[in-house]
């Protein structure tokens, strides 16, 4: 079991099989959905590399927005301070919160950009000859997808700051309009990663060597 | 021809979309079960209640029955959505300036972008954090109900099954639970900040939520489905 990697292993499409993502059913080809789930069954999505790029070009688009306009609109004693992503990290470090000013980072810049960059990779890994071993690009592509929604944190502190603080002239904080693109930012780069069909990660590395 | 007579033969790799002749026929593919993931094809075995199967090359889980799974996911589904009205309706978090309180409940953090620009995004938020999460529990009780009481699967299982699991992505509760904790710190030093009961409910509902997860595997789940239907 243990050179299972190395060893060639037979893949539903090489025995010329097709196999339901859903539920794991073997079929024979010809079918349309799945006998068991009902899912629509395909031996490997020929569109998903061009819906990957699809969603991530359209992420990117709306991730811009996102940095340059404001997240949060702050009224301190009739006082207007409009707040950017990354303006707010920095507040919060003035403030002596080290900690949470660490998870808003990460939260709202680190990992979108690393999910542009990775996604980005395994799509190009599949055309292209990578470095890392299809198993490592299959672990990164499950943090990929596990990790994409917690980005979606600093929409929600805005919205219950924004509920929470409405205190006549005294104090009132509203959305800024980068709320909106940096939320749909977060959605279209979850839908690129769940555009991607994992099976094509080890489809390149069957290739016979060149 | 078994499947281990076929991994001997070495059969070139293919890359092109058109597939070769199949190697098995229906009733041979019975005993088969292919990664979701890899799509590698493995000889199925009867897997003990407590036992993990993980693919041979990609280690994804392929098969995980625990004892008695079916009833503990309704149950907990079933208190999820009992959590859930708790948090919508309890105020969630109290702040109080100089003698004037201000209650916010989780429908208030909704409507908080349902003015001017923004006001697309309440939806986004209500979906995110309360639709998408209960029509994920109720999924699970409709299809998960009838099979646990030993009837057949209720009409339709299949594609509220397929649904529960679509949705499981999107639903953010867990993801709102962080965001109270930084805006907490947020507003720490503004003003004098209390908890209210929604907000305690929301991390039990998040608790649970993870917990019934953690019990739930899709292949059990769907091959019971099967055999109770045939």
């Amino acid at each position: 079991m243990e050179d299972a990697r190395v060893a060639p292993v037979l893949t539903a499409r090489r025995a010329g099989m097709i196999a339901c993502t859903e539920c794991g059913k073997v079929h024979v080809p010809g079918l349309e959905r799945c006998t068991r789930c009902g899912s629509h069954l395909s031996s490997r999505d020929v569109t998903s590399l061009q819906r990957v790029w699809a969603w991530l070009g359209a992420g990117l688009v709306v991730y811009v927005p996102a940095n340059v306009y404001p997240m949060l609109r702050t009224t301190l004693l009739g006082k207007t301070t409009d707040s950017t992503i990354f303006g707010g990290v920095v507040d919060l470090m003035h403030h002596g919160s080290y900690g949470i000013a660490g998870i808003v980072f990460f939260a709202s810049i680190m990992i979108p950009v690393a999910k542009f960059i990775a996604i980005a990779y395994l799509a190009l890994s599949v055309t292209h000859r990578v470095k890392l071993s299809p198993g490592k690009r299959q672990h990164l592509y499950e943090v990929v997808e596990f990790v994409g929604r917690w980005s979606m944190i600093d929409v929600f502190v805005v919205a219950i700051l924004a509920s929470l603080v409405q205190l006549d002239f005294a104090a009132a904080i509203n959305p800024g309009i980068a709320a909106i693109s940096f939320a749909l930012s977060v959605a279209f780069t979850m839908l690129s990663a769940q555009s991607f069909d994992p099976r094509l990660i080890w489809d390149a590395s069957e290739e016979p060597e060149q | 021809m078994s499947l281990a007579d076929v991994v001997a033969e070495e059969l070139p790799p293919e890359i092109n979309p058109v597939l070769p002749p199949p190697a098995f026929t229906a009733e041979q593919a019975e005993h088969l079960i292919a990664c979701p993931l890899c799509d590698t094809l493995h000889e199925e075995r009867e897997i003990a209640e407590g036992e993990t199967a993980r693919c041979a090359r990609c280690h994804e889980v392929l098969e995980s029955p625990r004892r008695s799974a079916m009833t503990r996911i309704i149950m907990l589904a079933l208190s999820a959505l009992v959590l859930m009205v708790a948090a919508m309706f309890f105020p969630f978090l109290e702040l109080s300036v100089a003698g004037r309180v201000q209650r916010s409940s989780l429908l208030d953090t909704i409507l908080a972008f349902s003015s001017g620009m923004t006001a697309p995004l309440t939806i986004a938020m209500a979906s995110l954090i309360v639709i998408l999460p209960s029509i994920r529990f109720l999924s699970l009780v409709y299809v998960l109900a009838p099979m646990a009481f030993g009837h057949r699967p209720a009409r339709h299982a299949e594609f509220f099954f397929r649904l529960a699991d679509h949705l499981r992505p999107w639903a953010m509760a867990e993801v709102f639970i962080v965001g109270v904790a930084v805006a907490l710190v947020k507003v720490a030093g503004l003003a004098h900040l209390s908890i209210g009961p929604a907000f305690w409910a929301f991390v039990a509902l998040v608790l649970v939520t993870v917990l019934k997860d953690n019990f739930m595997c899709r292949v059990t789940v769907w091959k019971t489905l099967e055999s109770r239907r045939s």
